[in-house]
């Protein structure tokens, strides 16, 4: 073949390609950092995305890849992803933020939504639920509930999501229990059981006889289970198998309806790129049921702050409110923004120890 | 910073069940290796065991079951290993590590159903008085009957290698495969044993995990502790005695970092999660500046392949 023939045959066969992919399904890819069966994060988007499927049935394709570690392979994964025609990519881990920019960055035409990040393109939008609203409701059951007065607290990474949550957390259980003190645990992992199980019991050892996780494993509940006496929260799933205890309550993460809206507007052709921040309102985080270890007067006081955040009268961050070297943050009635929340790298007054570099 | 809030007496109880998994393992391959074969294929025998022993308890409802189906499937894929490195004399070291990335796979492959199920429970022995007295009941008489299996069997390692006929025919045949060969040991037929005894000890050791530890069943749950195990044998030069110091000493590492922490003491989680690996590098380091020792500790012939007719 000679070489015109074979570029004129290859543009015509790329051409050929370009129609029958634009005629074809719209394909939606999802990379995850855990299994899809971890009990929590990960499960949730598998889960959300699921029901979206169901939502478009066959007028979508849906290919998942799970347990992606965050780094070099995220890109690897990504590119996969976009080369094997995906027209819309959901990176759902806050470490996939680089790689997700960078791989957009090559695949101008390929849409990507990123999970909980803050870097935005042409071509990425990022989405994330105000958990802080959540934790909100867990500090106040949290403070309550303690009898040592001694609240652990397994972080993830040190970064804003996390920070917003123990802040949240540590605001609303002060506001109901003045003596309450927070131990903070970097696991500095999303997902690793043996590891959970060891921070939660070390917490425990130490005093902690309730313990707020934002890793994504069930592990802190089955020690918390073996210990007795101590209460734990769900984290991103129900994770309903350990109530009514230890488990006494949950934070839900509700992201189908957001990825039915965004794969529809991919659909139409509407898609742009947007920054989509939703809370206990608009239905993407979620309150599991408070369970009967928790006493009625208790459930109603919690449910009616969860009410009160819903219909927007109060605002988990309302001054005043120190920082924690003293300095203020928050005037009295003063609400806390969007952009200082979004990059939150500060504990409140109160909280004792650092937030790791 | 609040230093008296982490509990001595607790801190080593909970050391302790923290370092069995890695202990269970390490004494696996210590026998492995003193009989002369590198299996760096802990790892996988480790999540192999894990979910095996999760599968077993949970159908059974029997932990006790749980261990025993967690030794028999950690043994099975130590098998793979003897078929492939003792009668088709493959490299030791590739098909170690194929070991642990087949085994990862294939625990994932047997987990899927078992996610977010709880095994049932193992209660800690009962002791009686013994788990009553001050310091000691705590730190020593509190724990499961697995606790005390993996010291019996330090024990026991070291009473085999050190006294038993046996356990010298074992060291020989790591010591120089063809002495032993000439003597009329049948060298494969023994390193054959010895894979199966390290591959059904990290599956034990895996289900510590799954059952005990965790107790739980997930993908990759052993996150590391193979590798650990394998460089815990090395830390120890291939004694019993020392390999239940290092367990301790790895496996304290991670539970005193948490306690500290909880303490609000920062230290970074990175250079604690390296120091096991660090140690390991030293020991090594300090084993061969001098040559002399150094021949004592290690057998003579790891790693090597051997055939009748060499």
């Amino acid at each position: 073949m000679k070489r015109r023939t074979f570029l004129a045959t290859s543009a015509l066969a790329l051409g050929l390609a370009g129609t029958a992919f634009a005629q074809d399904k719209v394909k939606v890819g999802f990379i995850y950092v855990g299994p899809v069966n971890d009990g929590g994060w990960s499960q949730h988007h598998h889960e959300s995305a699921m029901v979206m499927k169901e939502h478009f049935g066959d007028a979508i394709d849906l290919v998942e890849q799970e347990s992606v570690p965050e780094g070099a392979d995220t890109e690897r994964a990504l590119t996969q992803m976009a080369l094997s025609g995906c027209d819309i990519v959901f990176a759902t881990s806050f470490g996939f933020m680089d790689p997700t920019i960078n791989v957009a960055k090559k695949f101008p035409k390929v849409k990507f939504e990123h999970a909980t990040g803050y870097k935005r393109a042409e071509n990425v939008s990022t989405y994330s639920a105000r958990f802080y609203e959540g934790r909100a409701v867990q500090g106040l059951l949290a403070g309550r509930m303690t009898q040592s007065n001694v609240i652990g607290y397994i972080g993830s990474f040190p970064i804003p999501e996390v920070i917003r949550g123990i802040d949240s957390a540590f605001i609303h259980a002060r506001k109901v229990n003045p003596d309450v003190q927070f131990k903070v645990v970097w696991a500095n992992t999303w997902f690793d059981p043996a590891k959970e199980a060891d921070a939660a019991t070390a917490l425990i050892n130490q005093g902690a006889d309730v313990i707020l996780q934002h890793t994504d494993s069930t592990a802190p509940h089955a020690a918390a289970e073996k210990a007795g006496n101590v209460y734990t929260f769900g984290q991103a799933a129900d994770m309903a198998e350990y109530a009514p205890k230890p488990r006494i309550s949950s934070i839900i993460d509700n992201w189908a309806p957001y990825y039915i809206e965004r794969v529809q507007a991919v659909i139409d052709g509407t898609w742009e790129s947007t920054d989509t921040w939703g809370g206990i309102a608009s239905g993407m985080v979620k309150i599991g049921e408070i369970s009967d270890a928790v006493p009625a007067e208790i459930r109603d006081e919690a449910l009616a702050l969860e009410e009160s955040i819903s219909s927007g009268a109060y605002h988990p961050f309302t001054g005043p409110l120190n920082k924690q070297d003293g300095s203020v943050w928050l005037a009295e009635g003063e609400v806390a923004d969007d952009g200082t929340l979004a990059g939150l790298n500060f504990y409140v007054e109160g909280l004792s120890g650092e937030v790791p570099k | 910073m609040d230093l008296s809030a982490i509990d001595p007496v607790i801190l080593i109880a909970s050391l302790m069940v923290a370092s069995t998994p890695i202990l269970l393992a390490a004494t696996g391959e210590l026998i492995v290796e003193k009989s002369g074969v590198l299996n760096l294929g802990v790892e996988g025998m480790m999540i192999t065991g894990a979910i095996c022993g999760f599968a077993a308890s949970v159908q059974t409802g029997s932990p006790a079951l749980g261990f025993l189906a967690a030794m028999v499937g950690g043994a099975a894929l130590s098998m793979i290993f003897g078929l492939l490195t003792q009668v088709l004399m493959s490299n030791q070291v590739a098909t170690g590590l194929a070991l642990t990335l087949f085994g990862l796979g294939l625990s994932a492959l047997i987990g899927q159903g078992y996610a977010g199920m709880k095994p049932p429970p193992t209660r800690p022995l009962d002791l009686g008085v013994l788990s009553d007295l001050p310091v000691i009941g705590k730190i020593v008489f509190s724990h499961d009957a697995m606790v005390y299996v993996s010291l019996a069997l330090v024990a026991l390692v070291w009473a085999f290698l050190r006294y038993t006929r046996a356990g010298l025919i074992l060291r020989a045949v790591g010591e120089s495969h063809e002495a032993a060969h000439a003597l009329g040991y049948k060298v494969v037929r023994i390193r054959l044993m010895a894979i199966g005894f390290g591959g059904a000890m990290a599956g034990l050791g895996g289900a510590y995990l799954s059952l005990i530890r965790v107790p739980q069943w997930t993908e990759g749950m052993t996150a590391g502790a193979g590798w650990i195990a394998l460089a815990l044998v090395v830390f120890a030069s291939w004694r019993p005695w020392r390999l239940l110091l290092g367990a301790y000493l790895f496996g304290g590492i991670t539970v005193l970092q948490l306690n500290l922490q909880a303490a609000g003491v920062a230290v970074p989680a990175e250079f604690l999660s390296a120091t096991p690996y660090l140690v390991t590098i030293l020991v090594l380091v300090l084993m061969s500046a001098d040559r002399s020792r150094a021949a004592l500790h290690a057998p003579a012939d790891l790693g090597k392949t051997f055939h009748a007719s060499s």
